[in-house]
Parts: C-alpha cells; structure tokens; sequence
C-alpha cells in the first residue's frame, strides 16, 4: 500500500493541456461550458467497432490515459447506446456486423451523433467493399463527422469529437438517411 | 511409412511433403506423439491449374514447419478430420469449408464464419466466385444447450460493453458459476483472404498489417518474410535489426497495455493509470523516433520503411532505463497487493496438460508450461544473435499470464537496448529479384500473442494467388472456453483480458 501512495505521489500529475491546435484549445474551455450547458453532464460516448482491424480501438483507449485525461474535459465512455449521445465508430462495416449497428444506432436516444473513425469508417481502408465488408460506415447510418488516420491519433480523435459538437444533431426529422 | 520432405527455402526452417488421406493422418498422430503443433490449416482452389483442390496443415516440429498439402478432386472435395489428434482443427476446418467447399469428413457441420452475409453453397475463395452478392439474412446458430436444475443462459455481445472488439458469448450458468461458454465469432469477417488477391504482391504487407492492428509488425514480418522465401532474398542485415527492434516495441506496448488492464478489471484502477502512462511514453518516443505511434507500415518487402539516425538511435536508448526502472516498482506492487492477488490466483485456469491437449500457444501457453517461443526455438536473424530468455510459468492461471507479461517485458526491454547498441549500419532496404511461383513461401514470426504464419503464393504477374495469415487466436479462442469453466461470471472480463485475443486477426 505504501509503495503504491509513493509511485502515485511520484509520478504526480501528468496530464497535458488536450494536444490539440491552437483554435481548438480556445475551444476548450467553451467546449466544457458547452457540455455542461447542453447535458448538464458529461458528454457520453458509446464506441462500437463494426469491424476494425483494432488499430483505431488502441488509440481510444490512449484517449483514457492519464495524459488526455478526457473524463477531466467531460467526457466519459459508456457501456450502453442508450446512454450515450455520440457514437463512435470505427472499422468498415462488416456484413455480419451491420444489423448490429443499425440496432445500435436505434437503440442511441435522439438527438444524436455519430463519428466514422479512422480510414476504414471514412471510406472503408483498405478492405473496400465486398462480398463481407459493406464499406464506409456512411453507407449504413448517417455520418456526422469522419476522421481519417489509420489509426488516427489520439489528438486527431479529440479534435473529431470536439468538431462533432458544432454540429446539429441527428434527429427524428433529419432526411437523408444512408438506409437501405 | 517414409516421408518424403523436401526443404522450403527462406528465413523459416520449413519442409513440405505431398501426402494422401491416410498419409495426412498418420503424420499428424505422429508429429502429435513427437510434442508438435497443428500451427494452421487451410485450403485453396487449384481447379485451373490441378483440376481440384488442395488441402494445407501446417504442423510445428522441433525441425520448424512441416508443410503437408493434399491434392483432392473438384467433385466432392473431402479430407478425413482432424481434431481427434489436434483439437484447435475443429474451427479452422469449418472455416476453410465456409470459404472454399472443402469439408472435413464426419466434422461439425455448422457454419463458423459464416453467419449469412453469403449464401450456403457460395464459396468467397473458390476462383470462380466473384464476390458473392450479399444477403442480409441472420442465421440463426445452435449453441448447444445445458439442461439441468437451476441452469440458465446468459448472451452477451456481439456489441460488448467497453472498447472491444465484437464477439457473441453463451454462458450456461447455475447461480453465479458457469457451467460453459460457447463463444461464437465471425462477426468482423471482412473478406481478408479474398482482398489478397486484388493486391499486388509487393503491397500485400500492408493488408498483413491490418489483420489484426495489435500484431501489425509480427503480421507484416511474417508475409514479407513470406515473399522474401519465394525471391530467395534476405534483406539488408539493419533492415533485419530495426524489423526486430519494431517487433519488440509493438510486443512491449501490448504488454504494458494489458498489465494496466488486467490490474483495473482487478479492481485496482492505479495499474491502469500507471501502464497506461508507461504505454504512451512508448508510443511518443515511437512517434519521435522511428516516425509513427504504431508501426503499420514499418515492414516492408525487402526491409523496413524507415531508417533510425543516431539521434533518434540514444534517444530511444535514453528511455529504457526509466521504464524498466518503472515496470520494475508496479511489479513489486502487484506482487504485494493483496486484493489484487487473490483476483488473480487460481482464476481461469488451465493445467500445462490441458494445454498441450489443446495445443494452446504463445503467450497463454508459456504460462500453462508450453514452452514454444520461435524467438528461442527456431531464431531467424537477427535472433540467432540475441539469446532471448524464454519465460515460462507452470501455474496457467491469471496470476501466470500477468507474471509472464512482466518477465517478456523486462526481457523486451533488454533486446531493444542490445538492438539499439549493436545495430549494424548500412542499407535498409534492398528490391526483391522477381517471386517464384507455383510454389508456397511461408513466414513465421513470434508476436506478442504468440506465432503468427502467413502462406504466400503469388502469380506470374507479381500479384497474389493466394495468402493464408494465421493469428494464435485461433488456438487460444477455445481454450478461453475451458478456462472459465468453475469460475464465477464477474470473473469472466479478468479471465479474457489475460488472454486478450483478437478477434479481427481470427475473423479475417
Ligand atoms: S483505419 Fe487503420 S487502424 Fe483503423 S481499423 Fe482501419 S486499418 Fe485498422
């Protein structure tokens, strides 16, 4: 136990300011005012992988390390659709996984968004389309943001989820759903 | 019964040898009596050039890999089954019939990956099946079913709760203890095999790479050692070095990933922020000195992508001595906490035994007393220069996979320090003289996880006939399923995450 106090007190604090651009961390206090105007809460994320190589899954959970500290931002990673207000998708969208993000998607309460991350999201890499891969996510749920990256760093993330939050958020009436 | 073998040029020590139906099975019972290793199966479409199909089993000895290919005919194409002598045959032997129609005889005749993105009767890896149209039906799946007083079913996934990977788990329980598990996995078939050979050859490493994005050097070494068999090339000796230097960073990443994991879902948060802390340092330094976080396309037909100027060569140096320093401390840490102890100790166990029936591997296997690691056994340069210490527990429980972690981390962080101080100079990369084809070239790397092997054969106009990588998961997935057995539920994410398997790299 005392070894343990003595390597936290050692290593002490070490999370960064965010690693984000100049306009981006003048977002950042906006962005936590923001959150809290808007939620009232932390701003809860639900991942789903639809079928990455798990490349993108390794700098998620960078994102968790003590260095971005994202939970300090107000951000937080949840277990369920239904609590989250962001979705966070990485992978080109397999065959065998696109009834469960279509699932997962209507299961996420509105208004809502969602993140394609990383080159498979965006235009699905280099597995492309075919007989198992059904390709960018964009082609199965609307797409509010994409970042590209293979796998996209965990700054790149951030930046994604912080553009994500100029943007209206799908709901019931929006058209152009990529269904079908 | 007289095997004819003939030798398989490239890095890999391999042999092949032509076999019939019985002469498949006699040496696979006696490779098994002999301590080997089912490594891989596989099956191919040689309908345009042989008339039929062939079937690959790839058998670890203590010679290397014997390669065994048996000619079958285009009608009815049938192998006798093998899991009686290897059992982790089962899942590879439904999988090659989802993708190719050729079925072990008297096998489990459910579909693996296969869920019903395509129809029964198609085969995506038959040459004549030109990306099969898709359909869009569920399929349902019998689990097998546990009856008894007081038993019922718990369905988790495949969408888990958490950053990972999608699979599909069944658990029959009684009150919290589970009676079995019966994982069912496919959901991330993307059509790896297929993509291959859309691809020219001396691209195929980076489709490699991305097989499972956590073994993307082990991957992308073992199919450009693959190539590099069948050009009859070596790379440039440096080039050889910082492949291994690359290895040995992605094993240490994931090993400090995983400890931090394992000491949260033990309910000691501390571990994770500590690791996790540890794992970025390495990953920054990556990106600083060999130019990217993780190191996709580090590997590359005839050696590496990048070079490592003596700048970058101390600064790597200069931040071994603090992590080991570090890894060092949190292991007397776990070592001494006592609530984490008693999650760890005795959990998800399998006896060395029992894993030598299963033919478990790699990691989990070195810590249930399999002691194979190619680094040590078969040492392909620049190994055969860096006596790597091979770690290994007998107790086969969370407690030893944790405890084997940290001994291979400290152990990495060794090589990478006699890596950086000898490397030798010269050029990084040298271009491949053309592929021979109408022959396989195998690679065979020891990752993380544990082997990794891709088989290649290309065709005349440098692209690829046909590429088989194979990830450890395979043979590890089922043994996850005897690992629970007699553990409580709430046990179940510790007892996985010591295994963390990919999903992606047993999907395809
Ligand atoms: S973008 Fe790259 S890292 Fe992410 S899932 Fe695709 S291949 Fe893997």
């Amino acid at each position: 136990m005392l070894r343990t106090l003595k390597q936290i007190t050692r290593i002490g604090i070490i999370s960064e300011p965010v690693p984000l651009t100049a306009a981006e961390r003048d977002k950042q206090d906006a962005l936590q005012e923001e959150i809290r105007r808007i939620y009232g809460r932390a701003l809860c994320i639900r991942h789903v992988d639809a079928g990455s190589c798990n490349g993108c899954e390794l700098e998620i959970h960078a994102l968790n390390n003590p260095y971005y500290n994202l939970e300090g931002l107000g951000i937080k990673f949840v277990a369920s659709p239904r609590h989250a207000d962001l979705l966070l998708v990485t992978g080109p969208v397999s065959r065998h996984m696109q009834a469960a993000l279509r699932r997962t998607y209507e299961a996420t309460p509105e208004p809502k968004w969602v993140i394609a991350l990383g080159d498979c999201g965006c235009n699905g890499g280099l597995f492309g389309c075919s007989y198992a891969s059904a390709g960018a996510v964009a082609d199965v749920i609307p797409v509010d943001v994409t970042v590209p990256g293979c796998p996209p760093s965990p700054g790149a993330i951030l930046s994604g989820i912080l553009a994500v939050l100029d943007k209206p958020r799908a709901t019931g009436l929006r058209s152009g759903s990529a269904e079908h | 019964m007289e095997l004819v073998t003939a030798p398989l040029p490239g890095a890999a020590p391999a042999r092949h040898a032509l076999v019939d139906a019985a002469g498949l099975r006699a040496v696979c019972a006696a490779a098994h009596v002999a301590d080997g290793q089912l490594q891989t199966l596989w099956a191919s479409d040689e309908r345009d050039r042989v008339g039929g199909f062939c079937l690959w089993v790839a058998l670890a000895d203590a010679q290397g890999l014997l390669l065994l290919q048996l000619p079958l005919p285009a009608e009815q194409p049938r192998y006798p089954d093998l899991t009686d002598i290897f059992p982790a045959a089962a899942r590879l032997q439904r999988a090659a019939y989802d993708l190719t129609g050729v079925r072990a005889e008297k096998s489990d005749p459910r579909p693996w990956l296969r869920h019903g993105a395509w129809p029964t009767q198609t085969f995506p890896l038959r040459r004549d099946t030109h990306g099969p149209a898709p359909t869009d039906e569920e399929e349902s799946y019998p689990f097998v079913r546990v009856t008894g007083d007081g038993v019922h079913e718990i369905a988790v996934g495949p969408v888990h709760a958490g950053i990972i990977e999608p699979g599909h788990f069944r658990f029959s329980v009684v009150g919290e203890k589970v009676l079995r598990l019966e994982e069912r996995l496919g959901y991330v078939h993307k059509g790896i095999e297929k993509r291959f050979e859309s691809l020219p050859a001396l691209q195929g490493q980076r489709l490699a790479a991305r097989v499972s994005g956590d073994s993307a050097v082990a991957f992308s070494w073992a199919y450009c050692m693959a190539l590099e068999a069948l050009c009859d090339a070596t790379p440039p000796a440096r080039a050889l070095w910082l492949r291994a230097l690359s290895l040995e960073r992605e094993r240490l990443a994931n090993h400090l990933g995983d400890l931090g994991a394992l000491g949260n879902d033990a309910g000691f948060g501390v571990g994770l922020a500590q690791f996790s802390r540890l794992k970025e340092d390495l990953l920054r330094a990556n990106a600083r000195a060999l130019g990217a976080r993780y190191l996709l396309d580090a590997v590359v037909p005839g050696g590496v992508a990048f070079d490592l100027e003596d700048a970058a060569r101390r600064l790597l140096l200069e931040t071994l001595p603090p992590l080991e320093t570090e890894v060092g401390t949190l292991r007397d840490i776990y070592a001494d906490h006592a609530g984490l102890q008693d999650r760890f100790l005795g959990a998800g166990r399998i006896t060395p035994a029992l894993a030598a029936q299963l033919g478990l591997t790699g990691l989990a296997g070195r810590a249930s007393g399999q002691p194979h690691d190619l680094r040590c056994d078969h040492p392909a340069a620049p190994y055969d220069q860096l006596q790597v210490h091979r770690i290994t527990h007998s107790d086969g429980d969370v407690a030893a996979r944790v405890a084997v972690r940290f001994g291979e981390t400290l152990e990495s962080l060794r090589l990478c320090r006699v890596i950086l101080e000898n490397l030798p100079p010269g050029a990084v990369h040298a271009p491949l003289p053309p592929a021979a084809h109408g022959r396989p070239g195998l690679g065979w790397v020891e990752g993380w996880r544990g082997p990794v092997l891709v088989a290649l054969e290309t065709t005349d106009g440098g692209g690829i006939r046909r590429c088989h990588p194979h990830d450890p998961s395979w043979q590890n997935w089922p043994a996850l399923e005897h690992a629970v057995i007699g553990n409580i539920v709430p046990d179940f994410p510790l007892i996985n995450k010591s295994f963390n398997l990919s999903y992606s790299g047993h999907d395809l």
